[in-house]
């Protein structure tokens, strides 16, 4: 068979192609369905919230961080509760990681301010003494795309029916809405209301003349998005 | 007909030797400079605070790694094809007006795309999905330069005067067939252009922003299928296909066993796909894949190393041409790697080690071992022996060639070493607990302790950088070297002093 599948080109690749397939076939069909419901309590991210993850992947902050706390002890005492399958159901794209060059950040929202992330972006070493972590000085001066993050909010409500204005339960009883603008200067609206918050918090006068002017740099997208890790 | 030997047409096979060199010594200086900022931070700065978003090491990494994969080994792999796909299958690119054009068209059309990804990935638009950063319309292009590869394959095949199909063909079919599948499926995305508000606009934000359509576990079990088969596919199966050809031809002797390499490649194409869980072990994808992942992670030794065993029996009896040669040497050696590699793989696929080296830079010792060791020495294998057929020149210096072997080695010993014991003391120092049961260690405790051998990874890096300037050089010259007769390329590549 070997010897006749040698001289015949397309059997061959055929052949290849079924034996490659196979895997595929068994090993990622059948958990598609039931991978991608959501947990009680976890909520589609907020227009702000996703513009700071395009910074957060525009920066390829994945390189270095993971977002997968595995069920150990060492990690949950580090880290916090160790990682369900529902809690990552509006992640596209999945931010796990191959690589701790730092810390986890699954839930880091639960123990890092905004304060803290204002003066680590600006010089990590100030802050973790000893750190590697390269400054992020531009996220203070570069301006956040809304409209790209209003774009995917848009998509994944329409293709995925992503519960945007809708209200999703949370694990204390009550239930929350998450909103998408109806515009792109409503979406923008909505970006900037959650920008003053964060705003409010940190000390960079430029960055709060900026939220005040409504503009929103990079730097107070990425903490919307940190802080809403939990 | 006339009974005289073919004339070869080398013309893509030239091009792409170039780019093989070329990107080799981009993506090898940029993983310097990252070695180097993770051992020195302020090498960040290295073009100043103006430029720092462009030099970070974050931006960076991906351009490191993309320009590795599917610049210096992609580009070694069509460089390759060109140049043995003609010599088994006894057809002359120069046969067929259609293939010629194909392949400069491949060739034109991969260098756009490399231009466009060096952009893309500077300016920070990335998918972030590991060695498939690219947005939607570079995917695009990439599909088309792949298609163009089939095509050229299998026009070559097409027009074949040996019906057989040689050992190293099955390889390249399979790679094509292999990055295929795998690019297809995991690169689904919806452009986010398309999206209507209820105001009605459409077109709102980026043009080339889009949104996978697979999310969290299955997103990750996709990209992981992908990424370990990327390897599979990228790494193994087309670097196996030039040492079934350039061993025999170098050395002059048959391939051992027919038997073994039927095993070998059928065994390969079956197991590999079903170990790309491993890389999620421990994570919210099923248990049960999870063990899959492992197992035949493990029994993925036995196709890999029923190529690399086939191999060094082929030296059998003949062993004294390593010493002689360099060009032996670097094959032998890569050859040893791919053991070494796919024997490492495994044991840090088994749970209980994942759990220790999963996160840390053992994992990069690994991938680092693989990739200079064996695809590394394998592909500049392939290159010198191609330089004295495609140039009709000596190789110009054969000592050259052997101090580059000896500073590489070096530089893959030290970077895999260096690894290994950053990789399994971070491991073992995020775990440990004190007497009271609390953490011993803090985070930061266990980056810092990590400096001195980010450091010797640093200079192991180096000295394989500084060997690949050697061979770009050795290279360069040979093509203004002695002109050589035919018979003198039969089998051991005619090499100057």
């Amino acid at each position: 068979m070997f010897h006749w599948l040698e001289k015949h080109p397309f059997f061959f690749a055929v052949g290849v192609f079924l034996v490659i397939s196979f895997a595929g076939l068994i090993e990622i069909l059948p958990n598609f369905a039931q991978a991608s419901r959501p947990v009680i309590g976890t909520a589609p991210y907020s227009t702000l919230e996703l513009a700071g993850r395009h910074v957060y992947i525009k920066n390829s902050c994945n390189a270095c961080h993971s977002q997968l706390i595995r069920p150990f002890k060492s990690e949950t005492d580090r880290y916090g509760h160790y990682s369900l399958s529902g809690e990552y159901a509006y992640d596209r794209p999945f931010l796990w990681g191959s690589k701790r060059t730092g810390p986890d950040l699954m839930r880091v929202g639960n123990y890092r301010t905004t304060d803290w992330h204002e003066n680590h972006m600006k010089n990590p070493a100030s802050v973790v003494p000893g750190s590697v972590m390269p400054a992020y000085r531009w996220l203070f001066t570069n301006n956040t795309d809304i409209n790209t993050a209003f774009a995917e909010q848009l998509t994944v409500a329409q293709h995925f029916s992503v519960p945007y204005n809708q209200p999703v339960p949370m694990k204390d009883g009550t239930t929350k809405v998450v909103k998408m603008g109806s515009s792109v200067a409503n979406a923008n609206a909505i970006a900037i209301e959650e920008a003053k918050v964060i705003a409010a918090d940190m000390r960079d006068q430029d960055v709060k003349d900026a939220v005040a002017r409504g503009e929103i740099p990079e730097i107070v997208a990425l903490i919307a998005y940190l802080n809403s890790l939990k | 007909m006339v009974n005289r030997p073919l004339e070869y047409d080398y013309t893509i096979t030239k091009m792409f030797m170039l780019t093989t060199i070329v990107l080799g010594i981009v993506g090898m200086l940029i993983g310097v400079i990252l070695a180097f900022q993770l051992a020195f931070p302020n090498v960040n700065l290295i073009f100043g605070e103006g430029l720092a978003e462009y030099t970070n090491f974050s931006r960076l990494r991906p351009l490191h790694t993309d320009a590795v994969i599917f610049g210096f080994t992609l580009s070694g792999i069509f460089a390759t094809w060109y140049y043995v796909g003609q010599r088994v299958l006894k057809v002359s690119m120069a046969e067929s007006a259609i293939l010629m054009f194909l392949g400069k068209l491949h060739f034109w059309l991969y260098l756009v795309v490399v231009a466009a990804v060096v952009v893309s990935l500077l300016a920070g638009v990335t998918t972030s999905k590991e060695y498939a950063e690219f947005e939607w319309p570079i995917d695009i292009a990439v599909v088309l330069v792949w298609v163009i590869f089939g095509a050229s394959i299998f026009g070559l095949i097409g027009i074949r005067r040996e019906k057989s199909l040689y050992i190293s063909v099955w390889y390249y079919i399979a790679t094509f067939i292999g990055i295929a599948m795998l690019y297809l499926f995991n690169n689904m995305e919806i452009p986010t252009m398309f999206a209507t508000s209820a105001a009605g606009e459409s077109g709102i934000g980026s043009w080339y922003h889009s949104v996978s359509m697979y999310s969290g576990t299955n997103d990750a079990l996709v990209q992981w299928w992908y990424g370990h088969n990327a390897v599979a596919f990228g790494f193994t199966v087309p670097i196996v296909a030039m040492i079934y050809y350039f061993l025999p031809k170098e050395s002059g002797q048959a391939i051992y066993s027919y038997k073994l390499s039927l095993l070998s490649f059928w065994g390969l194409m079956f197991v590999y796909l079903w170990a790309g869980g491993h890389h999620l072990l421990y994570s919210t994808v099923p248990d049960w894949m999870q063990t899959m992942g492992s197992i035949f992670s493990v029994i993925l030794i036995l196709p890999s190393w029923g190529s690399a065993i086939n191999m060094l029996l082929t030296m059998k009896g003949e062993w004294q041409q390593v010493a002689a040669s360099p060009l032996i040497k670097f094959m032998i050696l890569a050859s040893t790697f791919y053991m070494f590699s796919t024997l490492e793989g495994p044991i840090q696929a088994i749970k209980s080690v994942n759990a220790i080296a999963h996160f840390t830079d053992w994992i990069i010792g690994h991938v680092h071992d693989g990739v200079l060791g064996w695809v590394g020495f394998m592909i500049m294998a392939a290159l010198y022996h191609m330089a004295p057929r495609v140039f009709k020149r000596e190789i110009y210096s054969k000592s050259l060639m052997a101090a580059q072997f000896w500073i590489q080695t070096l530089g893959v010993v030290l970077y895999f070493t260096s690894m290994w014991i950053a990789g399994i003391t971070q491991g073992m120092m995020w775990r440990a607990h004190d007497e009271f049961g609390n953490l011993a260690y803090s985070f930061i405790d266990t980056v810092t302790v990590l400096h001195p051998y980010y450091t010797i990874r640093g200079v192991g890096g180096l000295l394989y950088l500084v060997g690949f300037l050697m061979f770009a050089y050795n290279i360069y010259k040979t093509m203004s070297a002695r002109p050589v007769e035919e018979h003198e390329l039969q089998n051991a590549s005619p090499m100057g002093a």
